[in-house]
């Protein structure tokens, strides 16, 4: 009986855990392969415009040629290691500036009368209802030389001519933390609505300062919170191309517009799918840190 | 089990109604055009299904560069598109991507000008693949009263230094200026104002055309290849490097807007880049007959003309040209004289390691790197 049971729940795990893996094995892993097979291959002019790895010779022998010439390419030019620095560091500002603005939001929300919790969490999402271009493209009509708020300033009479935002790193910093802000909320929210509030009790029972005890005890509560914001908000922003493109100027470099060039520009999808598995590669050691992070905290 | 094999039904049944439809000869009433956005007129589509009966399902691109993506990639589903002569055509030609055109199937080839046939031929030997169907120098546009408010009262520009010389664009820059953001337009004209050949294809020229143009990198607003257009038009800009026909396109809006914008356009007298765009069929379009017959259509003078008045581009119709606007057809930006004409020059086909070189160039002038 007992070892039917164990069969029939084997077998449902089984049947749980299927769909998620299939998802990721036809959507991640196979996408992955095919960009990765690309990297491995070398140009040709035609369609498709890279020659094939594999190979029939004679007497049924399968040939295997790869190239990693490409990979060795991405050496040879300080181009692409300083495009992926400076989308480090344009990913780490904009993380930085969301949790310093999406902490004390997160904060708010949770300690707020529990009715309003709900309607506010649902503010925080609403932008997701329209599509990232536009809400990308409203930016532009504020930020540009005669948008919204230089015309506001203007009129105020702060400033006698348009400062100038669109097309600098700024407007990319604005772009990113704007789109971005809710990943940054909602796992902050989560660690922070779970906290035992008794605990600051019990610190100001004990004569502890407010802000003392939000150093001493609430913070590091939200530290698994502020840890997953911050990789939920890292990670894609170092691949992020469409706010750059959109906002930043010619001279803002981040490795999305270098895929780009290699692709559009000289339309070499070989080199171009080195520098994707390159990224991959260098952006899976902070999703292994997350992943770590995870597991430790179901452990606890 | 029967779901199992209803599925395999479904797939058997889908495949066997896929089969005839590849095999018949007569084609379906559909054809499939991508096309440049704003590179039509607004009634050419209708004209078409009406004389033919054929539904055109009609998308629109941005860039040589998204186009020629899709086509690489196979399959597009596209019947006819309009590639750049050089160096897109020529490449796709190289790589196998576009159909050798049915000359039997364009009645009205004889109305091409040979002139415009003979140009393309660099790109595509013998005209096999591709018909002219707009062509365009790449020139500049300013706003006059901008213009003369800075350089003076007599200025009246008709050089490259407009966008070149440093200590002129110094003084623009506070009004705004941008250029096309491909190096293969910016390069050549920087090589011509330099003193150099515009086609060249020697590799030290690429860097002598990065330095001109990081000489007045510090002035220049923007790099972009449409957004002039409107910023042009609204004087957020006041000289722009650009297409003739977008330029003229940039024109018109002024004037139809009439807040005291006005715009000259003029092709450079060292010489300019000539851009012809050219009808292809792709290699495994699904409706190559009604490709062909859309050609056909387009070359009958009232309706390239009428694009022509739409778009602001010439075309190579001949006898359209007198049914062209009165006021376009003496434009010399958009019909240049003989003497213009014998100056300007199609971008030279280049090896992929060049080009390679040339983007490189290109990321240095944008960014510093």
């Amino acid at each position: 009986m007992s070892a039917r049971g164990t069969l029939k729940q084997k077998v449902g795990r089984f049947l749980v855990a299927l769909p998620p893996y299939g998802w990721l094995v036809v959507f991640f892993l196979l996408p992955f392969l095919i960009v990765l097979k690309i990297s491995l291959s070398e140009l040709q002019a035609a369609i498709p415009p890279y020659k094939a790895i594999f190979a029939w010779a004679e007497d049924g022998i399968l040939q295997l040629r790869l190239n990693f010439g490409n990979y060795s390419y991405l050496f040879s030019d300080e181009l692409y290691a300083l495009a992926y620095l400076n989308s480090l560091k344009v990913a780490a500002i904009s993380t930085a500036l969301t949790l310093l603005i999406g902490y004390p939001m997160a904060y708010t929300i949770a300690r707020s009368p529990a009715r309003y919790r709900n309607p506010l969490l649902m503010l925080v999402v609403l932008p997701f209802w329209t599509s990232l271009l536009i809400r990308v493209y409203s930016w532009m009509g504020i930020l540009k030389n005669e948008g919204l708020l230089n015309s506001f300033l203007m009129w105020l009479g702060i400033i006698d001519s348009p400062i100038q935002i669109m097309e600098t790193n700024t407007a990319v910093y604005i772009g990113i933390v704007y789109s971005y802000l809710p990943y940054m909320i909602l796992p902050l929210y989560a660690t922070l609505e779970k906290m035992d509030l008794t605990l600051l009790e019990a610190a100001a029972d004990l004569g502890c300062p407010p802000f003392k005890a939000f150093l001493k005890i609430t913070l590091p509560l939200s530290m698994p919170g502020v840890i997953a914001g911050t990789l939920l908000v890292f990670i894609p922003a170092v691949g992020e191309f469409v706010i750059p493109d959109l906002l930043g100027g010619p001279d803002t470099l981040m490795i999305g517009k270098v895929i780009w060039a290699e692709f559009f520009d000289n339309r070499d999808w070989p080199v171009a799918s080195a520098v994707a598995v390159a990224i991959l590669i260098l952006l899976v050691v902070p999703i292994m840190l997350y992943q770590r992070n995870e597991s430790r905290a179901e452990a606890k | 089990m029967g779901k199992k094999w209803a599925v395999f039904g479904f797939m058997a049944a889908a495949l066997a109604l896929s089969a005839p439809l590849a095999g018949q000869a007569a084609e379906e009433k559909v054809l499939n055009v991508y096309n440049w956005s704003d590179y039509i007129a607004p009634d050419t589509i209708e004209k078409f299904t009406k004389a033919t009966g054929i539904k055109v399902n009609y998308d629109v691109y941005d860039s040589n560069e998204t186009l020629f993506a899709k086509l690489q990639a196979g399959q597009s589903g596209y019947d006819l598109v309009f590639p750049s002569a050089t160096p897109f055509l020529a490449q796709g030609i190289k790589a196998g991507i576009f159909k050798t055109l049915d000359r039997s199937k364009i009645t009205r080839w004889s109305s091409l000008d040979p002139t415009m046939l003979k140009a393309m031929e660099i790109a595509d030997p013998g005209n096999s693949h591709g018909v002219p169907y707009m062509v365009a120098a790449t020139g500049i546009g300013y706003n006059i009263d901008k213009i003369k408010k800075i350089l003076g009262a007599d200025a009246k520009p008709d050089s490259w230094s407009l966008i070149f010389d440093p200590a002129v664009v110094a003084k623009l820059k506070e009004c705004g200026v941008s250029l096309l953001d491909t190096p293969t337009e910016v390069f050549p004209a920087a090589l011509i104002y330099a003193g150099k050949k515009g086609d060249s294809i020697d590799k030290a020229d690429i860097n002598a055309a990065a330095d001109q143009v990081l000489k007045i990198r510090p002035f220049i607003k923007y790099f972009h290849s449409s957004k002039y257009i409107n910023d042009l038009a609204n004087g957020d800009t006041c000289v722009a490097h650009g297409y003739v026909g977008d330029l003229v396109q940039a024109r018109t809006r002024a004037n139809e807007a009439n807040k005291g914008v006005h715009i000259a356009i003029y092709i450079p007298k060292e010489g300019a880049v000539l851009n012809i765009d050219a009808a292809a069929v792709p290699a495994d379009a699904p409706h190559p007959e009604n490709a062909q017959a859309f050609i056909d259509f387009l070359l009958q003078p009232d309706i390239i003309a009428a694009v022509t008045n739409n778009v602001g581009f010439a075309n190579a119709v001949m006898p359209a040209k007198a049914l062209v606007k009165k006021d376009l057809q003496t434009d010399p930006a958009i019909y240049p004289p003989a003497d213009m004409q014998a100056k300007e020059f199609e971008l030279p086909l280049v090896t992929p390691d060049y080009e390679r070189l040339r983007t490189r160039a290109w990321t240095k002038v944008k960014t510093g790197l």
